[in-house]
C-alpha cells in the first residue's frame, strides 16, 4: 500500500509546493462545494466589484452536486463532477488565493498554467464512488445560493477524504503521464 | 456489472487502477446495503417503453403517468434533481421531470418499461458523425477511438461504449443508447458484429486511459454495437458512453 499524505485545510503555499502528481492524499477540514451555476454567480460578483459569499484564501473547492440527504444523514451521495466545465472561471479564483480543487477529468492548459503561477493543486476523487466518499463527510451546510438546489455552495467538514494529485505546481499532469505508461506502443 | 468490475480488477496492471476498481466495488456494496445512490448524479430519466399494440390506456396520458413516476421516484427516493426546464435559461425543474421517453409499438397486450437514468458526465462525452460509406469499418473504428480518447478521464472510466452504426442521424444515436441496455459484455447476436465488438474493445483498452483516466488497461468494460440499414450515401456512427454505474431496471405491466 502506498503511503497517503494527510492534509488539513486551509493549505499554505509551502504545503502545496511540496505535493507531486501521483501522490495520494487524505484531506481533512473544510471543503467548499461549487459547480457550474455557483461559479458563474461568483464570477458575476467579481465582475461587479463585490466580494464572494465565502472566503477562498487557502481553501479547496470540491466540484460536486450532492444528492439529497436521507433522514438522519449528513449528506446524500457526493462524488466529483467533471472539472473541465469550471475551467473558464478558475484562474480568477486562483488569483484570489484558492489553493485546491477536487473533481474528475482534465484541465485546460490555461488552468494548469494558473496553478503554477498561483501555486495551487488539482486533486482527482474517484468519479462514481459517491456513496463511499459521502462517508468521509462529517458536516454539511448550505452557505450560499440555496436556490440552486444541488448546485448551492455547501460548507463540508471532511475526515480523511481520499484524493490523488493530478496537477501540481510544476505543471505536471498525471492523466497524461498515466496514459502514456499503458498505451500500446 | 459487478462481475465485469471483478474481472477488470483481476486483469488490471496498474496498481492505482486496481485500487480504484476496488473502491468502485466497495461503493456499489455500500450503495446497495444502505440504499443510497451509487453516484450523486442520478441522471436524466430516460425511459424506453415497449407498448403492445393491443393495449388501450385509460384514465390519462402515458407520458403524464411516466413523468409522475419520475417525480415521485426522484423525490421520495432522495435522488438528485438534475434537470433544468430551459437549456439556456437553466432553472431547475425541482423534480427531475420531464423524462426523455422513447415509445416503440410491439405486438401483444403488455407494456414493458425500461428506466435507464443517464448521468451528464458520460453523456457529455458522446458524439455522432456522418461518415462516408467508403470509410467503412476502419472509419468507424477511428471515430470510436477518437471519441473515447477525447473523453479521457471525464466519463469516469471504466466505461461501457454504446455504438450505433447505420440508419439516419437520430436512428444511429438511438440504437447507440439501446446498445447500452444490454448487460455489460453480452455480445450482439450477429457473429460479425460480435467480432467487431471484441476488436473495438481491445482497441479502446490499448489507449491506456485506464480506470479514472489515471492509466491502465481497463478503459472500457465492454463495447456494444447495434446496426441498422443505411442510405446508399450514408454511414452514420454514434458513440454513446456510459460510466460503470450502468443503472437499468425494467418492469412489465
Amino acid at each position: 500500500m502506498i503511503t497517503k499524505i494527510k492534509l488539513t485545510t486551509p493549505l499554505s503555499d509551502e504545503v502545496v509546493e511540496k505535493l507531486r502528481i501521483g501522490q495520494k492524499v487524505l484531506l481533512n477540514g473544510v471543503l467548499y462545494t461549487g459547480r457550474d451555476a455557483a461559479h458563474k454567480k461568483m464570477i458575476e460578483l467579481l465582475d461587479n466589484g463585490e466580494s464572494l459569499p465565502v472566503e477562498l484564501k487557502g481553501q479547496i473547492i470540491y466540484y460536486v452536486g450532492p444528492s439529497p440527504a436521507k433522514p438522519g444523514r449528513v449528506i446524500g451521495s457526493a462524488g466529483p463532477t467533471t472539472s473541465g466545465r469550471m475551467d473558464a472561471y478558475v484562474p480568477r479564483l486562483l488569483a484570489l488565493g484558492l489553493k485546491g480543487m477536487i473533481g474528475k477529468g482534465k484541465r485546460t492548459p490555461e488552468v494548469i498554467k494558473a496553478m503554477k503561477q498561483y501555486k495551487a493543486i488539482y486533486f482527482a476523487a474517484v468519479g462514481g464512488a459517491a456513496a463511499l466518499i459521502s462517508k468521509c463527510i462529517k458536516e454539511a451546510e448550505v452557505v450560499a445560493y440555496p436556490e440552486l438546489g444541488p448546485e448551492a455552495i455547501h460548507r463540508l467538514v471532511v475526515e480523511d477524504f481520499p484524493a490523488i494529485v493530478v496537477n501540481d505546481t510544476l505543471g505536471g499532469d498525471l492523466y497524461d503521464e498515466g496514459t502514456k505508461i499503458y498505451a500500446a506502443k | 456489472m459487478i462481475e465485469a468490475l471483478r474481472k477488470a480488477y483481476d486483469g488490471e496492471l496498474s496498481l492505482t487502477g486496481k485500487e480504484i476498481i476496488q473502491q468502485l466495488m466497495d461503493n456499489a456494496e455500500i450503495a446497495s446495503l444502505e440504499k443510497v445512490p451509487m453516484c450523486q448524479d442520478t441522471g436524466y430519466a430516460v425511459v424506453f417503453v415497449e407498448l403492445g399494440q393491443d393495449v388501450h390506456i385509460e384514465g390519462g396520458l402515458l407520458e403524464d403517468a411516466i413523468n409522475e413516476g419520475v417525480r415521485r421516484g426522484y423525490t421520495e427516493g432522495y435522488l438528485r434533481k438534475s434537470i433544468v426546464g430551459h437549456p439556456l435559461e437553466r432553472v431547475n425543474t425541482g423534480d427531475n421531470t420531464p423524462a426523455v421517453i422513447h415509445i416503440k409499438l410491439v405486438p401483444g397486450e403488455q407494456i414493458k418499461i425500461i428506466v435507464a437514468p443517464k448521468g451528464g458526465g458520460s453523456e457529455n462525452m458522446s458524439a455522432i458523425k456522418m461518415l462516408k460509406p467508403a470509410e467503412g469499418v476502419e472509419g468507424v473504428r477511428k471515430f470510436i477511438l477518437d471519441t473515447v480518447r477525447a473523453a479521457g478521464p471525464n466519463p469516469c472510466p471504466p466505461i461501457i461504449v454504446g455504438v450505433g452504426i447505420g440508419g439516419t442521424m437520430e436512428k444511429a444515436a438511438l440504437i447507440a443508447k439501446e446498445a447500452l441496455l444490454r448487460p455489460a459484455g453480452m455480445p450482439n447476436p450477429r457473429p460479425e458484429i460480435a467480432k467487431l465488438e471484441s476488436e473495438f474493445l481491445n482497441d479502446v483498452n490499448a489507449l491506456g486511459i485506464g480506470p479514472q483516466g489515471l492509466g491502465g488497461i481497463y478503459t472500457a468494460l465492454a463495447v456494444h454495437v447495434e446496426i441498422y440499414p443505411a442510405h446508399i450515401a450514408s454511414l452514420p456512427v454514434a458513440v454513446n458512453i456510459n460510466c460503470h454505474a450502468s443503472r437499468h431496471r425494467e418492469a412489465i405491466l
